[in-house]
């Protein structure tokens, strides 16, 4: 049964054409299909929150959503985060001011959640940010780095280039 | 770690979805997907057709009345967690809800899906029965109600057939104190156990728990002023259900989270007295 469907998917303000059989996960058609290969595919079960995107501006697990799901949703991914593919944005510049990744395998995940926690809740706690990168797993930093960087953002004490 | 093929299809209305399920009987209800699309990335699941439910607009809805509140199939647990009227007027839910998961998985994962998938350590199962609400649910034949305290067979097994499709929960008013506690390795993870305490303020109450059992059961109990004796009380409740785990540090945990659900009532009881926000 591998009849594919013709599906509208809109990632990055951009809309992709494509054709794909009901199976296949939101992830891998990210991935293999439109080659936006900034989406990482961590355990395929919902636990490490690697292939994590923004839908309607809300963080998700790709991975746990079959692309014939995702017609009519705005989707996010880490590409999309910078408009201007010379210039990070404020949360990206933090990450590598702080250290904030080793292997940056989570990375695209982490600052996806935490740029849906930022515009939700601009100046959150370090319990908040906490909270809300506890669906993201990563095995290098132990996380502070990550929480730093998050934190000074929030903090304000990194100015804004976007 | 892929999933099977299946057949796709997206219902706009619960006769629609019901009918396709009757067509086919391995055929499954896709709502957030959170627990049934891991298990088919394992292949523990292989549905022949799944029904896509997200479009059916009636399942979305949060309708408080005098009181009752009617909670659609479809209501995510962020919502449910966000949701200024459900804070307002029955915050144990809100509570609850910030349990489920993280925040990616709340943000898709829906109160039916949970109640219909019936993981023994889940949250909604546990407060549905504890609150002693309505499951409401509709096949071929039409829509049913089965109360709450009769979904739960055991473990992931209800009473809903194989066509059924779970569409709302109503919840009568309480003027009781709830509160609500669990207990896991990490926050996000699965309950290792969880509780739900009423304290009906004559020294009885009622205790229902999640994670040490296969299915909720609520109990009826004395919630004496004493905290030893209350323990004791909580000890024996337990020894009440009917498919306990035999693991002795659970119902070691179960008799603390007990506990701390009763305090929590105590801390924030008043809050959690009706749908009127705080009045009573």
């Amino acid at each position: 049964m591998a009849t594919k469907t013709p599906i509208r998917l809109t990632i990055n303000h951009e809309s992709y054409d494509v054709e794909v059989e009901p199976r296949w996960l939101l992830s891998d058609v990210i991935r293999h299909q439109l080659g936006l290969i900034g989406t990482h595919v961590g355990c395929e079960q919902g636990v490490c929150g690697a292939c994590t995107i923004l839908v309607d501006g809300k963080p998700e697990r790709s991975c746990l959503v079959f692309a014939v799901q995702a017609e009519g949703a705005d989707i996010t991914t880490v590409e999309g985060l910078s408009t201007d593919p010379q210039h990070l944005t404020a949360l990206q510049e933090s990450f590598r001011d702080h250290h904030a990744l080793q292997c940056g395998y989570c990375t695209s995940g982490m600052l996806l959640t935490a740029t849906a926690l930022l515009k939700k809740e601009p100046h959150p706690t370090e319990d908040a940010i906490r909270e809300a990168l506890s669906g993201n797993v990563c095995r290098c930093t132990g996380y502070q780095f990550i929480v730093d960087a998050i934190l000074a953002v929030a903090n304000g004490s990194k100015e804004v280039q976007e | 770690m892929k999933p099977g093929a299946f057949e796709y299809r997206k219902a706009t209305t619960v006769k629609d979805a019901v009918a396709w399920l009757h067509s086919d009987l391995n055929s499954k209800i896709l709502a957030g997907g959170q627990s049934l699309v891991p298990v088919m990335n394992f292949r523990l699941a292989h549905p022949s057709l799944l029904v896509d439910i997200n479009e059916i607009a009636a399942l979305h809805q949060i309708t408080f009345n005098a009181d009752t509140v009617t909670l659609g199939a479809l209501v995510r647990h962020q919502e449910m967690a966000e949701s200024t009227e459900v804070r307002d007027r029955l915050p144990l839910l809100a509570v609850t809800a910030r349990h489920i998961g993280h925040w990616a998985i709340r943000n898709r994962g829906t109160l039916g899906g949970s109640l219909a998938h019936a993981d023994p350590a889940s949250e909604w199962p546990a407060v549905m029965v504890a609150l002693e609400a309505q499951i409401q649910v509709e096949g071929p034949d039409g829509a049913r109600t089965i109360p709450a305290s009769e979904f739960y067979l055991g473990y992931y097994t209800t009473e809903l057939a194989a066509d059924e499709i779970v569409t709302a929960v109503t919840i009568s008013r309480t003027r009781h104190r709830l509160g609500f506690a669990e207990v896991a390795r990490r926050p996000g993870d699965f309950a290792l156990a969880g509780s739900i305490v009423e304290d009906f303020g004559d020294g009885q109450g009622s205790v229902t728990w999640f994670g040490v059992a296969g299915k909720p059961e609520r109990v009826v109990l004395a919630l004496p002023e004493e905290e030893s004796a209350r323990a004791r009380s909580f000890q024996s409740a337990l020894g009440k259900l009917s498919q306990l785990d035999d693991d002795r540090h659970r119902q070691q945990l179960a008799v603390t989270v007990a506990e701390r659900a009763f305090q929590h009532s105590r801390l924030t009881g008043h809050e959690y007295l009706t749908f009127e926000g705080g009045q009573v």
